[in-house]
């Protein structure tokens, strides 16, 4: 029979809620059958720990007195975007130092969620309502007011696997592709990655409350590049890139472990985002989704030293985790960008949190888009007035 | 006694066949795994070496000698486990195997036999935890 989402709650509230982690229930499903899934099981934990270059973080830094409308803004020489109220800045993950190549917006998140301070400069133009015109201090969590991650796109329901055809190693996001066909990379953890379990985003909508960096977080609106034209296999699961999540949390109570500063050789930064999202059993549709192992999860594998990056092959997550896969009857290794590691101990923790009443589900205040495209940029001359 | 070493050849010792004598008088059988010359500085091979302990001994002597550095390479990578997230990014660019996922616990793994000194593990870890030591050159 099919269950809501507040009947799962007030089993929460009484400590009664069956709570499994993605990997777990895959095992129950294997040997129990799915209807038992959906019978037994009220909520499943999924994770993920990648590099998501789309994240940064919003700070309304005070005022001086008197006050300073800060036109320019750079934290630790890493400029923030100051285009907004007079104190207020955002400070992107893949902004770069410009003073250091290996630091940028991602280690500013960092350093303010370990506690550190940073150094402030700030650059005005002086008006009459805020006269100053340039500012020197140092700021951290605790003397600032809001900071909040707001990251554009993040959690890809699936990603391409990546090689290089090439004659040359490339540096990329992707990691280090070696020529000649000499490696392949995947960044999605597969069968724990959240929206694989709920292909159909039946579950997750606007306002589902998450894990996000140790703290909890929420679905803000669907990520940009999301795309819901993308082919699905069998079993419903897109093949390649597909929905994305715009997420937004409390910087100030997320945990260093959870959110971590990426250095890409010759690419530039990035950061790891600690995301875990609830999938509550509403029904055996659900079950079935939840139960799919990474046999059945497929994504393209492109060629990165091509023009336009095309798929060369159709690869399953088992094929990809083994450790190699064959190419033109070559075995090649492979090697994953996201931590499972740290993805189980974030589904584990999510599943603490909802199994000692810490954690309630949300019901999605809105869905995700049903429909939705992902255009390219079209160059052209002149436009329309 | 087997070991993997990176010889670092100076430009003075160009003209001698060092290998050649390190093979024929104190009986190393080397397998040699890697070779490059950087121009108008230094030669460096890396190579498996085994020989009994006194030939080793002796055979480090004669390089000692020529002025050739010695750099174990199981002294030379040190990587910071502790603060490893196990992404397993280097992974995907040890082709030798050193660098390795254990699939059960997805943790990386580092068998120091199998690492054949490339380096690119060093310039591929998201977090920079992986770095070379040189300050255990043997010759001093």
């Amino acid at each position: 029979m099919p269950k809501t989402i507040d009947e799962i709650n007030k089993k929460i509230k009484k400590g009664e809620a069956v709570v499994l982690t993605a990997e777990e229930v895959k095992e129950m499903a294997s040997s129990s059958g799915i209807k038992e899934v959906a019978k037994k099981v009220d909520v499943v934990t999924t994770a993920t720990f990648g590099p998501m270059c789309s994240s940064g973080a919003f700070i309304n830094f005070g005022h001086t007195r008197p006050g300073i409308r800060m036109a320019k803004i750079w934290l630790n020489d890493v400029p923030a975007y100051a285009g907004l109220a007079a104190v207020d800045a955002y400070i992107g993950a893949t902004e770069l130092s410009e003073t250091d190549p290996n630091y940028g917006g991602a280690h500013i998140i960092e350093d303010l969620i370990k506690g550190k301070d940073i150094r402030l400069k700030a650059i005005g133009t002086g008006t009459d309502c805020y006269p100053r015109k340039t500012v020197e201090t140092y700021i951290n969590k605790d003397n600032i007011n809001e900071c909040f991650l707001f990251n554009p796109r993040n959690a890809y329901q699936n990603y391409n696997a990546a090689t290089n055809s090439s004659k040359k190693t490339l540096y990329t996001y992707m990691g280090i592709l070696l020529p000649n066909f000499g490696n392949v990379t995947y960044s999605t953890t597969g069968e724990l990655s959240p929206l694989l379990n709920d292909p159909g985003l039946r579950t997750i909508g606007i306002g589902t409350r998450i894990f996000l960096g140790g703290t909890q977080g929420y679905v803000a609106w669907n990520g940009t590049q999301f795309n819901t034209t993308t082919a699905r296999n069998r079993k419903g699961i897109p093949i390649g890139p597909s929905a994305t999540l715009a997420l937004i949390g409390n910087l100030k109570k997320m945990k260093p472990e959870y959110i971590k500063p990426a250095i890409f050789e010759h690419y530039g930064i990035s950061l790891f985002v600690g995301i875990g999202v609830p999938i509550p059993v509403l029904d055996q549709e659900i079950a079935r989704a939840v139960s799919i192992r990474d046999r059945k999860i497929e994504t393209l594998l492109c060629d990165y030293g091509a023009e336009g990056h095309p798929p060369i092959a159709r690869v399953s997550y088992e094929e990809l985790k083994s450790g190699s896969i064959v190419i033109n009857n070559r075995k090649i290794k492979t090697g994953p960008l996201s931590s499972i590691y740290v993805a189980r101990r974030i589904a584990k923790v999510l599943k603490r949190w909802i199994v000692s009443g810490r954690f309630l589900l949300s019901e999605p205040v809105a869905p995700l888009p049903r429909r939705s495209r992902f255009k390219h940029l079209i160059i052209r001359k002149g436009g329309k007035r | 006694m087997k070991e993997r070493f990176i010889l670092g050849f100076p430009p003075e010792c160009s003209d001698r066949p060092i290998t050649y004598h390190l093979i024929k008088d104190y009986r190393f059988k080397v397998n040699i795994l890697r070779a490059e010359i950087t121009p108008g500085k230094e030669g460096r091979l890396l190579i498996e070496a085994e020989a009994d302990s006194k030939d080793f001994e002796r055979g480090m002597d004669f390089l000692r000698r020529e002025r050739v550095l010695v750099y174990p390479l199981k002294r030379r990578l040190n990587i910071d486990l502790e603060r490893c997230i196990h992404c397993g990014i280097c992974t995907a660019v040890c082709i030798s195997g050193a660098l390795d996922m254990e699939r059960r616990n997805w943790q990386i793994t580092f068998n120091v036999a199998q690492c054949v000194g490339c380096e690119l593990c060093i310039k591929a870890c998201p977090l920079r935890l992986i770095q070379l030591n040189f300050l255990n050159n043997l010759n001093g």
